[in-house]
């Protein structure tokens, strides 16, 4: 059974790659699109290639663990948890690539105020804290970490919801910001979206440590 | 003694049924298994340290557990065949349909007329195909000939081997394959028609076809029948059964569903066992 075990612990390495991997391009992706570096964009779009291939190894490895080991219990648990998680991760990669290229395509420089006015950075900072709990939670099986990052997606939501307002009269103040504002609302949606697919992978660890299903619950 | 004069005038009333009526009756027999407080020794070892168990009727239960912790021992205690073991000591309730197994005006013969078992290796008579089949009903008294061939076929067909074998009902069951002689234990089981079906590892010895075959067939027979089965592989106690209980040091350590057992089960020592970080 080592090698089971051994197996296990391969993925469970390729599962901390990925959420470090799509970390990086989250940081690379928001880097920049405040600061309109096409190169530094271009190099998220190239890491791409990289969260794909990652993708697919986990996606491989998980099959084969499943066909050769017949996991149970934890490790049944642990297997269905990691390979939602890597869909997920995976699709945070796609909206880090998709800022990435709004960056590259629009040629245009998103002025300081608007972003202040959206709470960028605050939005920014929040999924940061989302990707350190959800790290915390999936290494150490910290259930307490996994559930702290649902508060911090509710400040996401909210946010989300404001930009709406602010963006449509920051545009009644300057007609001329029309492309700009329309850019940073697409970006703010994908950090939402961003956000969303972090609460979904808190959800999965939760599953994983302490077989409780979150998913479809009612809103308190 | 009148209720030895009780039984033999049933199993009369039996031979003149016709065939539905006897399946009818077969249907409605419910038997509910209670343990209470089990305990068993061979001279001075302890193999059974106090167990609790309640098995509830036509479900599948699986005794799961590392070698030597007692869940063969547990098994056998339901039909009274640790009797025979040198040193065999046995405290504690077993009750089948409410009646203690294991006091004294207990007929053994009867006990296992209604629990039938089934063992690791298939031993079949070195008789024919239906003397085999037709055994147990000999013992019992039966003589009605139309009514032992009703039966023999009967359990041929539940135990799914009626279509090997009934061109060569007079040939020697130990011309069968190892998965064929199998199902004819089985069989010979099914004919006396008892409502509790013990398996001891039934298919240890078998290839994963004829073991399809016996899960199969275990997974038809629970709704007729209560069916215990001990068994060392992991996904087929999960494939098959209703129940899962988890033996080790002669303790019950848990007991549940199938399905809670090996999703998430509450004792840490059975995660560890079913994952197979020890045992």
């Amino acid at each position: 059974m080592a090698n089971a075990t051994y197996q296990r612990e391969v993925i469970n390495q390729a599962g901390f790659d990925m959420l470090t991997l799509c970390l990086s391009q989250i940081e690379k992706a928001k880097e920049a699109f405040v600061n309109h570096d096409s190169d530094l964009a271009e190099e998220v779009m190239n890491i791409e290639n990289r969260v794909n291939a990652l993708d697919i190894k986990i996606e491989k490895d998980c099959e084969k663990f499943i066909a050769l080991y017949n996991p149970v219990a934890i490790d049944l648990r642990f297997i269905m948890a990691i390979r939602k998680m890597n869909f997920d991760l995976e699709r945070i990669a796609d909206h880090a690539y998709g800022i990435a290229k709004y960056v590259v395509d629009v040629d245009k420089e998103i002025p300081d105020n608007l972003i202040k006015a959206v709470e960028f950075d605050e939005m920014f900072a929040t999924i940061m804290d989302m990707f350190e709990l959800v790290h915390d939670a999936y290494e150490n099986k910290n259930v307490k970490a996994a559930r702290k990052v649902f508060k911090k997606d509710k400040i996401l939501d909210k946010i989300n919801v404001n930009s709406f307002k602010v963006i449509e009269d920051e545009i009644k103040k300057e007609n001329a910001i029309i492309a700009e504002a329309l850019v940073l609302f697409s970006v703010v949606k994908k950090f939402e979206r961003v956000g969303d697919l972090l609460k979904n992978i808190a959800e999965e660890i939760i599953f994983y440590i302490d077989a409780e299903i979150l998913k479809h619950r009612r809103k308190k | 003694m009148a209720k030895q004069i009780a039984i033999t005038m049933e199993t009369k009333i039996e031979q003149t049924l016709p065939m539905d009526k006897i399946v009818d009756k077969a249907l409605k027999k419910t038997h509910t298994i209670e343990v209470t407080d089990a305990k068993v020794w061979y001279d001075d070892f302890m193999a059974i340290q106090g167990i609790d168990m309640v098995i509830k009727p036509n479900t599948v239960t699986a005794f799961i557990g590392p070698s030597g912790c007692g869940k063969s021992t547990f098994l056998r205690l339901f039909n009274r065949m640790n009797d025979y073991v040198d040193g065999f000591k046995m405290e504690g309730k077993i009750k089948v349909n409410g009646r203690n197994i294991y006091k004294d005006k207990i007929h053994v013969e009867e006990l296992r007329k209604e629990i039938g078992m089934v063992f690791q290796k298939p031993n079949p008579f070195p008789k024919s195909i239906f003397e085999n089949v037709a055994y147990g009903l000999k013992i019992q008294g039966i003589k009605d000939k139309k009514l032992i061939a009703e039966r023999v076929e009967k359990a041929l067909r539940q135990a799914d081997l009626w279509e090997d074998v009934k061109d060569k009902l007079k040939k020697s069951a130990l011309a069968l394959s190892g998965g064929q002689q199998q199902r004819l234990c089985i069989a010979r089981t099914l004919a006396v028609e008892p409502s509790i079906i013990l398996m001891d590892e039934p298919t240890s010895a078998l290839d994963p076809i004829s073991t399809s075959k016996i899960e199969d067939l275990i997974f038809e027979l629970k709704e007729k029948y209560t069916i215990i089965i001990v068994t060392h592989n992991m996904q087929q106690a999960s494939r098959i059964s209703d129940f899962t209980a988890f033996f080790y040091l002669g303790k019950l350590i848990e007991f549940d569903k199938t399905k809670k057992i090996f999703t998430n089960p509450e004792k840490q020592q059975t995660e560890n066992y079913i994952t197979g970080r020890f045992g």
